[in-house]
């Protein structure tokens, strides 16, 4: 094998895709080619029939607008909010925790550890009406006496922030991680007070991980139904819970598919307006 | 935090000053330390409630303390299959997708081959595909090839693989682009052929990136709700469990099993933290 290999290089690299290539083939572009196909159908559940369907496109924006608009609008403030929480941890991991960083960043992925069901069920406990937080927010009347936090959109949106965290701080660090001290001294130097050195240099530097841990961030996110399922009501149901029940519960294969891609579509305008930005090398790492 | 500062006589302008001084220096410090406490609360509240006994099905509100929920951990109909079901899933599919990644890892960093670009982004498109779209196109595929796969199981198994693979893919990929392959040209002018250099010098190299990939790999699939939830049928793995009786009752089982799942990661973690810390220092040593 070594000296076929060694005869026929060209080939090497194919052999070493072709399995993991092939998977991705087969169990995730094929099956959003059925997805496609799926979403022109139309009928009653198990009697699909490909019909190009295109009503279930503008039927699916037209009904479920609101929930698209608000699954964008609680990813974006998510995000936002995981922007402001991670850049001053993941810097202060970067510069001052010298020895410690690996152990900090250990303190990033840890939620990751706790079932994501498991860990959203903990911010019932944080949240409960006869919790801790709820009784001291009445007391100095940030809330009503009958206020709650619970099925509210701050509990989804703060949800939603928490589980997505690690996916800002992580690509947050390495851009931070990256930067040459020498950069800052020479900016000190030059007499750049601490201010103008990180709005000057170490912000323009991060800006690459900004955008990235935006991206990672806010994907997932938008397409979350787990945090308006269990912290919030159907008041806040986002366009993933639409597609869940859609798909699981009534049966209506057709118009979540339609629902889906619509997701995906908007999604990926987003991605190529980046890649656009910063380059698609960096893109895919 | 300047309570105490605040009881003690000194002029008022310099504690001010000092104050100022203080806050400024360590505002960076604190900042980050309550963002790391924010971030270890629920697990905290996860751990703390796995010793509550609560007074009714819903595992909200703290009673009291008891060590009853560990000694009975599996005294929850269906939560010592779902487990099984959930490690399992999880081995399988770890194994496979990190051989299946660090090939594809290999052949992207150490290859200059036409459809390279093609390559890196089916590897980047999973990754920025919402998880719901990943499920739901993977079920309308399983639906409408009912001859070839049944919901269940196996399929939860090709999920796993298909979204853990790209993860692999960027973590090797990380670790070999830094890699010197000078070792390995030595390898071959010692006479070594590819496989053998790969045995005896690239795998020991990239080890430590696979062990990475693996641990990362197998905590998203012993986590994953949402892909699984589309493609499980009947199955049950400790997630969709979660998800089934959430709707009914929150036995502090499964806060049991969910602070066990933790306190082992964390720990295969630690040592994987501490492993690679080592191997650096190591390889500075000889270089």
């Amino acid at each position: 094998m070594g000296t076929f290999l060694h005869r026929h290089r060209g080939v090497t690299p194919y052999l070493l895709l072709a399995p993991g290539i092939l998977w991705l083939a087969i169990f995730f572009l094929i099956p959003l080619a059925f997805l496609g196909y799926e979403s022109l159908q139309s009928g009653l559940f198990p009697n699909f029939e490909f019909t190009w369907e295109i009503s279930n496109f503008s039927n699916g924006i037209r009904d479920y607008h609101e929930q698209f608009v608000r699954s964008f609008v609680y990813a974006g403030i998510a995000t936002g909010a995981c922007l402001v929480l991670a850049y001053p941890l993941v810097y202060w991991i970067a510069f001052r925790a010298g020895p410690w960083r690996n152990l900090f960043l250990l303190f990033i992925v840890a939620p990751f550890f706790v079932t994501y069901l498991v860990r959203t069920l903990a911010w019932l406990n944080i949240l409960a009406d006869q919790g801790p937080v709820v009784s001291i927010l009445r007391d100095v009347h940030v809330l009503g006496p009958d206020g709650r936090l619970l099925a509210t959109t701050f509990a989804v949106v703060s949800g939603i922030t928490y589980n997505f965290f690690p996916f800002m701080a992580l690509p947050l660090y390495v851009s931070l991680e990256q930067i040459d001290p020498r950069l800052l001294e020479a900016a000190k130097d030059l007499y750049a007070s601490p201010t103008q050195a990180f709005l000057r240099v170490t912000l323009p530097l991060s800006a690459p991980g900004i955008v990235a841990g935006t991206l990672l961030t806010f994907i997932p996110a938008a397409g979350d139904f787990i945090n308006a399922a269990l912290l919030g009501t159907p008041g806040q149901a986002m366009i993933g819970n639409v597609i869940q029940s859609k798909f699981l519960e009534s049966l209506d294969y057709p118009s979540a598919a339609a629902l889906s891609f619509v997701l995906m579509g908007l999604i990926l305008v987003a991605l190529l307006v980046y890649a656009r930005v910063v380059g698609s090398e960096r893109l895919t790492g | 935090m300047r309570t105490i500062a605040a009881s003690t006589p000194r002029p008022p302008r310099g504690l001010a000053a000092r104050a100022w001084a203080f806050a400024k220096r360590h505002a960076l410090t604190v900042y980050a330390l309550l963002v790391v406490g924010y971030l270890m609360l629920p697990i905290a509240v996860v751990i703390l409630f796995s010793f509550n006994k609560p007074a009714g099905r819903f595992n909200y509100v703290w009673e009291e303390f008891t060590l009853d929920n560990w000694a009975h951990w599996n005294a929850v109909l269906g939560i010592q299959d779902a487990i099984i079901t959930s490690l399992e899933v999880g081995l399988l599919a770890t194994v496979v997708a990190t051989a299946l990644g660090t090939l594809i890892a290999m052949a992207l960093v150490r290859h200059h081959f036409v459809g390279r670009g093609a390559t890196n982004v089916l590897v980047f498109l999973p990754m920025s595909t919402p998880e719901i779209v990943l499920g739901a196109s993977l079920l309308t595929l399983f639906l409408n090839t009912t001859a070839v796969f049944q919901l269940g199981f196996v399929t939860i198994f090709i999920a796993h693989v298909m979204f853990i693979v790209s993860f692999v893919v960027v973590t090797v990929k990380a670790r070999l682009i830094g890699f010197d392959r000078h070792l390995e040209e030595a390898a071959m002018d010692l006479g070594a052929n590819e496989v053998t250099t790969f045995r005896k010098v690239t795998l020991p190299l990239i080890a430590p990136a696979m062990l990475a990939a693996a641990l990362l790999g197998f905590a998203l699939s012993i986590d994953d709700f949402v892909i699984t939830y589309f493609n499980a049928g009947g199955t049950q793995t400790f997630p969709i469990f979660v998800w089934g009786i959430a709707r009914v009752s929150v036995p502090p089982q499964i806060n049991v099993v969910a602070s066990a799942i933790f306190i082992v990661a964390i720990t295969l973690a630690l040592g994987n933290v501490i492993w690679q810390y080592r191997g650096a220092k190591r390889t500075q040593g000889v270089t």
